[in-house]
């Protein structure tokens, strides 16, 4: 079975009085432990398809199902302690908390579980460990460069050990050597840990390290072949 | 070169909360720095009204209230024989010798909480004498008969005030016979008797004061040498206007130092939510500012400008705060008033000064609340902030 | 509290809006502290009074004497245990600026009934045995730094003269409401000097039974009804209760105030409360995204307030307490005992937890529902 079923999704925003169909139709897997990245021009919908796999944002119509759960179905409550299991996000413009250091911040998911502080400083370090960051713990965003920044976030989407790793666009703000760094990092993570990773991006070089490849064209699904 | 002040009205439009909450804080500042110096204001209004410039009271010397004072009565026939009393149209000298006592009252609402009313036996001339006191309902106290006169504040206040209606005192029954107005005075808080009724019921065959209008005004100075030399009796003559002044000095200063020192320490809390607002404006908006300075706008001009925008914000919070005061105006309170141990009711009195002095105090915190974060956007770096 | 570091660092992104608002709390609550205090000793001043112990008066009003000889008579009446008397002098002293209460007493009497006065055996001993000597309470001393020994002369306003009095005693009250700058010296004295006029300003009865007051306040006003001075007799409390009325409505103008002043403080913090949140709208919703629920972010927004209310709360409550008992304040006589009870404390307390709720209501509701593709949108 796959991790991610994706079947007869219809979704549309209503943007002042007009009304946008972003997928008519749409039905995918995604397989447990892929890495895939999804690509299309602006406005195709590949945001919107990574927040309805998040539980971010439901359907119109149609059901996702992760892990066998129906996201759609699942209360405001649910999701937000489902999420918190069971995926790991990353965004564009790392979004770390300012005011915390690269260690708080990637503590932040641990805080929602039952776990002792001993235990929870265990999961950070061996989380900063993976990234490579584990002697900037002590700073804070403002003192980390942008490739650091991106990887004290995706240190904060693995410290819970999520199934599923979700990144929209993680290179968009970097520069060549550490958007390498990062999907260097994302491979490992694949490789080495079997996470399920999607990738949203509009950079070939990022779609080549995955494993496979889906193109969206205005809420179409354009399916590659596998690169292996 | 000038910001307009249209850029600062839009401004603040885009906060509204922001803009609202800062503005009431201050408006609430000022509402209870008019409220709290318009009851000092109507207290003192209320003892300086009682007194007038041209009548002289007179007291045993030493004595520093009517209560404590103590004149006989060789003492009232010598001062009515002085050549500094105006005489009235019979030719009488307008002299008031007068009793005056404390009576503890049940309060109308509440017969358990009592009062110390004034009660002040006059003589027929006092009325004359007395040139605020108008009686506005039925007829002056007959000579020889247990007939009072109320004060118009007592009315309302106390019970079997109504005219016609006996008020029961010092061991006998009070007639009343008419009411009076005494210009909002502390004499609108008094009970009003003949001090011969009065004399054998109270204290025995003394007065506790005389009061007499002056022949010339501006000869106080004269009759006070005169009567204060005078071997025959020791007496302090007073001007009757500073003597009750005096008297609501006491509780006046208490209530204006209340005054200041409460809204104080809440303006400095009003100021500091001011510095916020400001501050976070200003942060909000230092890319604008960037291009202000860009465009050519002076540090002063960027500093003037903010400044005047937190004045804003305080100038409406100012003109809320004195219409949150106004309804106040005129509502009747009492109190006690310490010098003299007896009740007084006053009406809290909101004067345009007042009120002006209100709205002026609002811009003054906002002026100050400004500053700083006015200082910070003049000395913004442009290449800073458009980064 | 794992969370607790999360809530303070967000509160140490703008220190010194932390800071202000803060201190505008703490002044809210110093205020709100203060105002109740001038309540609560009042009221603790108007409900004094020994349960044994009655006050007669003349009926027709508080200035009239009555005669001394009544004195035997209200002793001889069943139930009665001991009466004294006392007159009211109003003397003053220098200037007269600084006013303080001042009365004749019969001391013996007086100060066996009045076990709140506290004094040193030796000096109770100095005081009874000179008939022109003054016992003092111990904030004069210390206010006009007189000294065991020393003539003192007030002016007197009612009695005329100048009364020279040798201070001999100085005494602590063990109740606040009595005052600790009183001047009480001999009836004799005032007495003799008076030209033997034989009056008493009032009488304090002592009664075997309190539950006996009314019937014998009522036995005591029977006797003396169809004399020329008839009595008012009530318990001490009732006495001192007609002395707060005087006051007025003070509790519903500082009531008004203290609202007033918690009101505004209550804006300046809702309004940072609102501005910190505006500004983190976008982190609300990566930690949404993280898997916060709503009902933690609402929690986190609240316990946010709470700190800045909480503190504030802290240090106002605690620096007005501290302040009146380190400076001994009484507003110049007016309030004996000035202390901010615990009551009020706990009520300044419960009235910071409401400047929480209602501060940090808006902000946490709109952190709870704030529809996370939006803001993510926002954000990116």
């Amino acid at each position: 079975m796959a991790l991610v079923e994706i079947r007869d999704v219809y979704k549309s925003f209503q943007r002042d009085t007009q009304k946008i169909d972003v997928f008519t139709d749409l039905s995918l897997d995604i397989a447990s432990g892929s890495f895939t990245a999804l690509m299309g021009p602006s406005g195709s919908g590949k945001s919107t398809l990574l927040n309805l796999i998040a539980g971010l944002d439901k359907p119109t119509r149609g059901t996702v199902r992760v892990g066998g759960a129906d996201v759609g179905a699942m209360s405001a409550g649910q999701l937000a302690a489902w999420r918190a299991r069971n995926i790991g996000f990353v965004f564009q413009s790392f979004n770390l908390l300012p005011v915390l250091t690269a260690y708080q911040n990637v503590e932040l998911p641990l805080l929602l579980t039952n776990l002792s502080k001993k235990d929870r400083a265990e999961r950070v370090r061996l989380a900063l460990d993976v990234v490579g960051l584990s002697d900037r713990a002590d700073h804070y965003p403002r003192q980390l460069s942008g490739g650091q920044e991106q990887r004290t976030a995706i240190a904060r989407a693995i410290v819970a050990d999520p199934t599923l790793m979700l990144l929209d666009e993680p290179t968009g703000q970097l520069d060549a050597k550490s958007s390498q760094e990062v999907l260097t990092l994302l491979q490992r993570l694949n490789n080495e840990f079997n996470k399920t990773i999607v990738i949203v991006t509009h950079d070939a070089h990022a779609a080549d390290r995955a494993k496979s490849v889906l193109h969206l064209e205005k809420g179409d699904l354009i399916e590659k072949a596998a690169v292996a | 070169m000038k910001i307009p002040i249209l850029y600062n009205v839009r401004s603040m439009l885009q906060r509204p909360y922001s803009t609202a909450l800062t503005a009431l804080g201050i408006a609430l500042v000022v509402a209870v720095f008019i409220g709290m110096l318009a009851l000092a204001n109507g207290f003192r209004v209320a003892l300086a009204r009682t007194g007038s410039n041209g009548n002289v009271l007179v007291l045993r010397k030493g004595a520093d209230s009517e209560l404590s004072s103590g004149v006989g009565r060789d003492v009232a026939s010598m001062i009515a024989a002085s050549p500094h009393v105006a005489t009235g149209p019979d030719g009488r000298p307008l002299v008031s010798p007068e009793v005056y006592v404390l009576v503890p009252m049940g309060k109308v609402f509440d017969t358990t909480k009592m009062a110390n009313v004034v009660v002040r036996g006059v003589s027929d001339q006092a009325w004359i004498v007395r040139s605020n006191v108008r009686v506005v309902d039925g007829q002056r106290p007959a000579s020889g008969r247990a007939e009072i006169c109320l004060g118009e504040r007592l009315v309302a206040r106390f019970p079997h005030t109504g005219i016609g209606q006996t008020m029961h005192f010092a061991g006998r029954d009070w007639t009343v016979t008419c009411h009076f107005t005494a210009a909002g005075s502390a004499f609108e808080s008094e009970v009003w008797g003949e001090n011969e009724q009065f004399m054998p019921v109270f204290r025995g065959d003394v007065f506790q004061s005389i009061t007499f209008r002056l022949k010339d005004p501006a000869a106080f100075e004269d009759a006070r040498r005169s009567l204060q030399d005078d071997k025959r009796m020791t007496v302090d003559a007073h001007r009757e206007s500073e003597f009750y002044a005096q008297q609501s000095q006491l509780l006046g200063r208490i209530l204006a130092i209340l005054a200041w020192t409460i809204t104080s320490i809440m303006a400095v809390g009003a100021v500091f939510g001011a510095v916020n607002t400001m501050y976070a404006a200003i942060a909000a908006r230092q890319p604008e500012i960037a291009v202000l300075m860009t465009i050519g706008f002076k540090p002063g001009s960027v500093l003037t400008s903010f400044l005047a925008e937190s004045g804003l914000i305080a100038a409406i919070g100012g003109i809320i705060g004195c219409l949150l005061a106004l309804p106040i105006n005129g509502l009747v309170t009492s109190t006690t008033n310490w010098a003299s141990f007896s009740e007084i009711a006053f009406s809290f009195r909101v004067t345009p000064l007042l009120l002006l002095n209100g709205f002026l105090f609002a811009v003054v915190m906002g002026l100050i609340g400004g500053f700083f974060p006015a200082w910070r956007a003049a000395r913004l770096r442009v290449v800073q902030a458009l980064r | 509290m794992k969370y607790l570091p999360l809530v303070l660092a967000n509160l140490g992104r703008h220190k010194r809006r932390t800071i202000l608002t803060i201190a505008s709390v703490a002044l809210a609550l110093f205020l709100f502290a203060s105002l109740r205090t001038v309540v609560t000793t009042l009221d603790a001043g108007s409900r004094f009074g020994g349960a044994r112990r009655l006050v007669a008066l003349n009926a027709t009003g508080l200035v009239f004497p009555l005669p001394l000889a009544y004195a035997n008579r209200i002793k001889a009446m069943p139930g009665v245990h001991s009466v004294s008397w006392a007159n009211w002098f109003g003397g003053r002293y220098g200037d007269g600026k600084r006013f303080f209460a001042n009365f004749a007493v019969d001391p013996v009497s007086y100060l066996a009934m009045y076990p709140e006065i506290v004094i040193p055996p030796d000096q109770k001993q100095a005081f009874l045995q000179d008939r022109t000597g003054a016992l003092i309470g111990k904030r004069l001393l210390s206010e006009f730094g007189w000294k065991l020994g020393q003539n003192v002369t007030l002016q007197g306003t009612i009695f005329p003269g100048d009364w020279t009095f040798t201070v001999r005693a100085i005494y602590t009250p063990t109740d606040p409401a009595i005052g600790d700058d009183v001047l009480i010296f001999h009836h004799e004295y005032f007495d003799e000097r008076i030209g033997r006029a034989g009056i008493a300003g009032w009488y304090i009865v002592e009664i075997d039974d309190p539950s006996h007051s009314p019937a014998i306040a009522k036995e005591i006003d029977d006797a003396f009804r169809n004399s020329s001075s008839p009595t008012k007799t009530g318990t001490e409390r009732e006495f001192q209760a007609s002395f707060a009325t005087m006051w007025g409505n003070v509790s519903l103008l500082m009531g008004t105030i203290g609202l007033a002043v918690v009101f505004a403080i209550l804006l300046v913090t809702a309004n940072a409360m609102m501005m910190s949140a505006r500004e983190r709208t976008g982190e609300v919703a990566v930690l949404k995204t993280i898997g916060f629920s709503d009902r933690l972010l609402f929690g986190l927004v609240m316990l946010e307030a709470g700190v800045l209310a909480l503190t504030g709360a802290f240090l106002g409550l605690g620096g007005a307490k501290l302040l009146y008992k380190a400076t001994n304040f009484n507003a110049a006589g007016f309030l004996p005992g000035f202390n901010v009870t615990a009551a009020t404390l706990v009520l300044g307390a419960a009235v910071a937890v409401v400047l929480m709720l209602a501060s940090g209501l808006v902000p946490a509701l709109r952190a709870a529902r704030l529809p996370i593709v939006q803001a993510l949108r926002h954000v990116e």
